[in-house]
């Protein structure tokens, strides 16, 4: 009994801590911008393709992850600098066009190039399975944690002690009063792409080895992580991991104990009934706990 | 210092500046007042660059600063105090006050400015882990001005600072605008207490729909029959 438990929280963890990579991503455009950026999942796509297609090229295992991260942080660039700079001034509903546009136009890319079929990204240290309290956890598992908690700790850093950071927070709360401080908003949107990019591929890329990755796998990624940022309350960092944990561990639990087969489904009940119970996401968005 | 040649702004097809000609010398306290909606915030954005000028010109010790981006203009010494404070809620005031500082990288003289800012604000120093949204409306218009000298502005825009302050903060906020003056900081100040600015002004500029219409010495100005009439309600 409690072994199975444990076996679906694993997995859910798991889940989770992707979802709240994704979710951050979300956060992070968002705050700087105010702009959902539908292109997010993509970003996640790129990761886990990106890094299958420089292990084809014959590259070793740390040079084509770092390759698929700096791939897919020049798209985020990019779709900042060809996309979104030049509408400036724009609503944000156009700007949120503009992603999911972009989104089609990345995934048509990633179909031609890449096609459609499913690839899988060889586990970082091995596929034998860990036994704890009679459950059983993927070595590779264990890496989407770590890196999940090193990187939540790296970003709390940066936004909460450097001024670079500070700056990026200050351009999200009163663009105007940051532009009088000499902050350069044009840069922090740019940056924010970028770091929003970079976050999306590395969320993709610890998972591809788990769930097998193809042109379309940033669309469910990037849904998930979609409702872990709404749950938390969009703009809230740390409210998107804690939403990314809840939706990752639901469904899990919703795949072992209900049915399978509508395990996705469940992230959209939660975000259904949190919008309609609690519209500013179960933690709101408060004080400076931001990240 | 500032000269302001023709100035024109549109918000889309409204026209809120037609043609604003203005000059503040070095040195100088110079008072901008006129009624609701004259121009008087588009004027002072336009200044600092948030706002784009649909024509003339805005040129800072000889150099034309019009198509300048604002972020930059911080870097000419120039700080504005925007209406309504904007101080960032969400951040705290210690926080705050250091981003006023964001493009100086010199640690030292930061360190020397935030220490100077408590002891002319003590209630900032009080505060100084709180968030800036948690002040009172006087204690924000306070944060605003420290956030805005550390950078060391040589020319300070004022957007009505003692907007719905209590009489004793109006005091104080004055208190201050002089003793900046003392220290040899150019001020442009915008208000509507007209009353308040134009006594502690060298000179002083009228705003009627986005044109000026009468200029002079503060006191000049304060003796006026329209002005008077129509900024004084005496
Ligand atoms: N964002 C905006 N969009 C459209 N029109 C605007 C905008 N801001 C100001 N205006 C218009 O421009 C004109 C000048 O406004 P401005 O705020 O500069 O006046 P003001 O003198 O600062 O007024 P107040 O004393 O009330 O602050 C007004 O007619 C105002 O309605
Ligand atoms: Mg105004």
């Amino acid at each position: 009994m409690f072994a199975e438990f444990l076996q679906f929280l694993f997995s859910g963890i798991t889940l989770g801590a992707t979802y709240a990579l994704v979710g951050l991503g979300f956060s992070i455009i968002y705050n700087a911008s105010h702009v959902i950026n539908f292109a997010q999942g993509e970003f996640v796509m790129l990761g886990g393709m990106g890094t299958v297609f420089f292990l084809g090229l014959g590259l070793p295992m740390p040079i084509a992850i770092l390759a698929a991260i700096a791939l897919t942080t020049l798209f985020g660039f990019g779709l900042e600098k060809l996309a979104i700079a030049p509408a400036r001034g724009a609503s944000v509903v156009t700007l949120i066009i503009i992603t999911i546009g972009a989104s089609i136009v990345m995934r048509g890319l990633a179909q031609v190039f890449w096609g459609k079929e499913f690839h899988a990204v060889p586990a970082f240290s091995g596929d034998e399975p860990i036994n704890i309290a009679g459950a059983t956890i993927l070595p590779q598992s264990l890496w989407v944690l770590g890196v999940t908690v090193l990187l939540v700790f790296a970003l709390r850093y940066f936004f909460d002690k450097t001024m670079m950071g500070k700056a990026i927070i200050a351009t999200s709360l009163n663009r105007d009063a940051a532009l009088l401080m000499g902050i350069n908003v044009k840069l922090v949107l740019f940056i924010s792409f970028g770091l929003s990019a970079a976050l999306g591929a590395i969320a993709g890329i610890l998972v591809a080895p788990i769930t097998l990755t193809n042109f379309e796998a940033g669309i469910m990624l990037g849904l998930k992580g979609f409702c872990a940022a709404i749950l938390g309350g969009l703009g809230n960092g740390m409210g998107a991991v804690a939403g990314g944990m809840i939706v990752g561990i639901a469904e899990a639990m919703g795949a072992g104990y209900w049915v399978s087969e509508y395990k996705d489904a469940v992230a959209f009940i939660l975000i259904l009934l949190v919008l309609f119970f609690k519209p500013s996401g179960l933690f709101g968005k408060t004080g400076t706990e931001r990240v | 210092m500032l000269k302001i040649q023709n100035l024109t702004s549109h918000y889309g097809r409204i026209q809120a500046l037609h043609g604003v000609d203005l000059e503040v010398n070095e040195g100088e306290l110079v008072a901008l007042v006129g009624g609701n909606g004259a121009g008087k915030t588009t004027l002072l954005r336009t200044i600092s660059g948030l706002q784009d000028a649909s024509g003339g010109s805005v040129s800072f010790e000889g150099n034309d600063i019009t198509d300048m981006v604002a972020n930059k203009r911080v870097g000419l010494d120039i700080a504005q105090v925007p209406e309504g404070r904007q101080v960032f809620t969400a951040l705290s005031v210690e926080d705050n006050i250091r981003l006023g500082a964001f493009i100086q990288k010199d640690k030292a003289r930061i360190a020397t400015d935030l220490e100077k800012m408590y002891a002319r604000f003590p209630i900032l120093k009080e505060k100084r882990n709180q968030a800036a949204g948690t002040l009172s409306g006087g204690q924000q218009q306070m944060l605003a001005m420290a956030r805005a000298l550390m950078s060391r502005p040589r020319l300070l825009l004022l957007d009505e600072p003692s907007m719905g302050l209590s009489p004793v903060l109006v005091m104080e906020i004055f208190a201050i605008i002089e003793e900046l003056k003392e220290q040899g900081v150019t001020i442009f100040l915008v208000e509507q207490n007209a009353t308040a600015a134009l006594r502690v002004a060298d000179r002083g500029y009228v705003m009627e729909t986005g044109k000026i219409t009468l200029t002079g010495s503060g006191e000049n100005l304060l003796n006026d029959e329209t002005v008077k009439a129509a900024y004084l309600g005496i």
